[in-house]
């Protein structure tokens, strides 16, 4: 089985309101070209212009923050459940 | 004020109440239209006006006169010769919000704010997510301005704290769990129920409060910068602000550029910023909280990214400290000054002192102390720090004994 990625609600509206959805790539990186191939303007949300994750943005595989991983290398596997989640402000 | 800003990719919205930007999810700032400002917030008029933070009236973001916290701020800003003799320092000033009014914190400043713009905004209703502070301050000021509060803190608050919310009438809401976990159904409700959450949905507006103090300490240093200003870290974002207030004297004349460094305060058990600062990292690693500074356990830290940008825009350094050093700390600031600071006012202490044995704060220099809470809301973290009660009869002699014996015995103490 593919991998799951949970999008978080203010994204929603850019996948037709799925709230997950399932990828082949066998990374991050190319699973954010695969969302943003069938969900066109989601990569800008997730990713700048120098390519990198925006820093308000956290994307964890299997509950794992990736910039303690591989950040966009980070491989997945079938089974895999990726979230993306916006920071929360407070304090 | 004119707009709010995302600090990420700088789209600009109108000034609602709302901190997140739609785009990167970036948090939103207050721009100001600094021009205007100049010409009315001059060294004279600002003399002219009340002691309150609200002397600056100009530089915080409400529309009409404030109605909430108008005695606010202008706390004493003390020169501490016995301290600095002890930490082996030239010059030192401990800014002592111990004791602003009304709850004894640094928050009164920001929640002064923040009501006053819930207010303009409609707002019947506020709230917040604490670790303790905040929700007195808020559950009091929201007494006074006949606004209803809801506030939630972990349930492991020290009493003073929790009873200090209660008491005002606010309904409190003890989380089981840490303050991270506090923040998160937070947002959850923010996201429901049409509330004012001063650190949320209001965060733009109540951070802003924060500068009144670096405004203060220029002002009562006689309008000039400190070499040195040490900082506790919770968010971060006190931090964060006392460098923006500082910018922004600079930018509107009121003081001369002069060397500055801003350094970050944190208690070992919970030093995300801190811990990242000395690895040389941009980012932080969310920590789980165990520290005897609770106001200071914030484990993932919505300003630390800004936070550690200003420590190292300024040269100013990240230090922590052991809940051992922070009880000393806070013993050492009422034996040499007077002043009886929280766990978290322990904790700036103990860093400083740090700081200036490593030689970060040179020996020939002056530094500036933010002490953010009173100690009367942390006693029992001090327990068995202080000195010990002598209970005896009315007698004479038996006084003269006690009296004798403690001169014997003394009580050595040293950092």
């Amino acid at each position: 089985m593919p991998t799951k990625v949970r999008i978080p609600t203010p994204l929603r509206k850019l996948t037709n309101n799925e709230d997950v959805v399932e990828v082949t790539a066998g990374t991050i990186g190319d699973a954010i070209l695969e969302l943003q191939s069938r969900f066109p303007g989601i990569q800008e949300r997730l990713v700048d212009e120098k390519g990198e994750v925006r820093r308000f943005v956290n994307v964890y595989v299997n509950e794992e923050d990736i910039r303690f991983l591989e950040n966009q290398q980070t491989t997945l596997k079938d089974g895999d459940e990726v979230s993306i989640i916006p920071a929360i402000a407070g304090g | 004020m004119k707009a709010l800003k995302c600090r990420e990719c700088g789209r600009e919205y109108p000034l609602t109440a709302t901190h997140v930007c739609e785009f990167d999810f970036g948090p939103l700032e207050i721009v100001y239209d600094y021009d205007r400002i100049k010409k009315s917030l001059t060294r004279e008029a600002i003399a002219s006006r009340a002691k309150s933070m609200w002397r600056y009236r100009e530089l915080l973001p409400v529309q009409n006169e404030p109605t909430v916290g108008l005695q606010t701020g202008f706390t004493p800003l003390i020169k501490a010769d016995r301290l600095a003799r002890r930490l082996g320092i030239r010059e030192l000033w401990i800014k002592n919000d111990a004791v602003n009014y009304p709850t004894l914190s640094f928050k009164d400043r920001v929640v002064s704010v923040a009501l006053s713009r819930a207010r303009e905004l409609g707002f019947d209703t506020v709230a917040c997510a604490s670790t303790g502070n905040l929700a007195n301050s808020v559950a009091a000021n929201a007494a006074a301005a006949g606004l209803k509060a809801y506030v939630f803190i972990p349930a492991d608050l020290e009493p003073e704290k929790i009873f200090n919310s209660v008491i005002h009438g606010a309904k409190v809401f003890a989380i089981k769990g840490h303050y991270d976990e506090v923040n998160r159904l937070c947002a959850e409700i923010a996201g429901k129920f049409d509330w004012a959450f001063v650190n949320m949905n209001l965060r733009p507006y109540y951070a802003e409060g924060s500068k009144s103090m670096a405004y203060e300490i220029a002002e009562q240093l006689g309008w000039r910068l400190p070499q040195h200003t040490v900082v506790p870290m919770a968010s971060g974002s006190l931090l964060t602000k006392i460098h923006k207030g500082y910018q922004e004297l600079l930018k509107l004349g009121l003081i001369s550029a002069a060397e500055m460094h801003i350094h970050g305060a944190q208690a070992t058990g919970c030093s995300p910023i801190s811990a990242a600062h000395k690895a040389g990292l941009d980012f932080f690693k969310p920590v789980k909280p165990n520290t005897i500074a609770k106001s200071l356990a914030i484990g993932t830290p919505a300003d630390g990214f800004y936070a550690l940008k200003v420590m190292q825009e300024t040269g100013g350094a990240a230090e922590d400290v052991t809940d051992e050093e922070i009880c000393e700390a806070i013993k050492v600031l009422a034996e040499t000054e007077g002043i009886f600071t929280e766990t978290a006012g322990g904790v700036t202490v103990a860093v400083a002192r740090k700081l200036i044995a490593c030689g970060k704060i040179g020996r020939q220099d002056c530094a500036v102390l933010c002490i953010t809470g009173n100690g009367l809301k942390t006693v029992d973290a001090v327990d068995g720090y202080a000195g010990n009660l002598r209970e005896i009869k009315p007698s004479l002699r038996e006084f003269e004994t006690l009296l004798t014996d403690r001169q014997n015995i003394g009580a050595s103490f040293t950092l």
